[in-house]
């Protein structure tokens, strides 16, 4: 290949096109700390309804289509965590209940913290 | 018609399925290829087509080649492959083959010149599992025997180090996820050998 920086750009161009094409643009800006309601697609015995998962989103990760966020919650005393890709089709929507005051882009620590000490203020 | 195209590969990336899966893609690009030649049993002993891709500017072609092309009524190609076919009734010289000859879902086998990795050991290469780092072990990662006392001479085939890479690989049954006729790109699921940039040959499996 004589011209490796022309090669190399449209190489970048068609991977990017691919990827830009299944973005989806109506995802709402959120950052950690975010309540958020995640509407899930879940298909059930060939039909498909809607399941919200609601909590704290405690991570973002990634760039561009392998952007993933992490949703923390608390189910019957359990801790449970979801992670999902931001442009997933399989996600319907994403509502932003109430932003928190945070400190950091990873919430990590809310993890050992239990009941009163795992709250968060509301950014005013 | 026979079920072979010649393409670049042009990196991985990822896309969603119908379902929201996400599917790893190697994305091949085929500007159309071309037929240039047909090989036939009475002229070449062999049932073949020739196939012409990508761009080249006429004044980097070698006269011989030149005049190859002019026959075949084409421009001139960068490269040329052969495949073997069944027949080459329905095939004629001049003849653009697209992607839209696979369909998504089909499964189909690439090939193309793997990565060179260069001289390396038996570990690398053979995936040897390799002797004991401690313990007084002073085998880490040699071959080993190469045969017994008896044959004076090591065996053809016995595994040693050596080159490694670079040479043609096919990577079967790889199902083909999307096709992009416009923009004459084929996504199949899975890797393909050799790096970004590397002439493939895909074909029907």
């Amino acid at each position: 290949m004589a011209n490796r920086t022309k090669e190399e750009d449209t190489l970048a161009s068609i991977i990017e096109a691919i990827e830009k094409e299944q973005m989806r643009d109506d995802r709402p800006a959120f950052r950690a700390g975010d309540v958020l309601k995640v509407h899930v697609k879940v298909i059930e015995g060939g039909k498909e309804r809607i399941q919200v998962f609601e909590g704290i989103c405690i991570n973002r990760q990634r760039e561009g289509i392998r952007q993933t966020f992490t949703v923390r919650k608390i189910s019957h005393t359990v801790g449970v965590e979801r992670t999902f890709m931001l442009h997933s089709p399989k996600i319907d929507k994403i509502e932003v209940v109430r932003r928190n005051r945070v400190r950091r882009a990873k919430l990590f620590y809310l993890r050992e913290k239990v009941g009163k000490a795992a709250r968060l203020k509301e950014l005013r | 018609m026979a079920k072979a195209l010649l393409g670049i590969k042009r990196g991985m990336t990822q896309v969603f399925d119908e379902v929201g899966n996400i599917v790893p893609v190697t994305v091949i690009e085929s500007q159309p290829s071309v037929v240039v030649q047909k090989k036939t049993v009475e002229t070449d002993g062999y049932l073949a087509i020739q196939l012409g891709f990508g761009e080249v500017k006429e004044r980097r072609v070698n006269r011989p080649l030149r005049g190859h092309f002019a026959r075949a009524k084409v421009t001139p190609r960068r490269y040329l492959r052969e495949v073997r076919v069944e027949s080459v009734d329905g095939v004629n010289i001049g003849d653009e083959i697209t992607v839209a000859i696979f369909e998504p879902g089909e499964e189909v086998a690439v090939s193309g010149i793997s990565k060179g990795k260069g001289f390396q050991g038996v570990v690398k290469r053979y995936h040897h599992h390799g002797g004991p780092k401690t313990h007084g072990s002073m085998i880490h990662r040699k071959p080993q025997s190469a045969g017994a006392t008896d044959a004076a001479r090591v065996f053809k085939g016995t595994k040693r180090p050596g080159h490694m890479g670079h040479e043609r690989v096919t990577v079967r049954g790889l199902r083909v996820i999307r096709i992009d006729p416009e923009r004459n790109l084929i996504l199949v699921r899975g890797a393909v050998p050799g790096p970004n940039g590397n002439l493939v040959m895909v074909r029907g499996d």
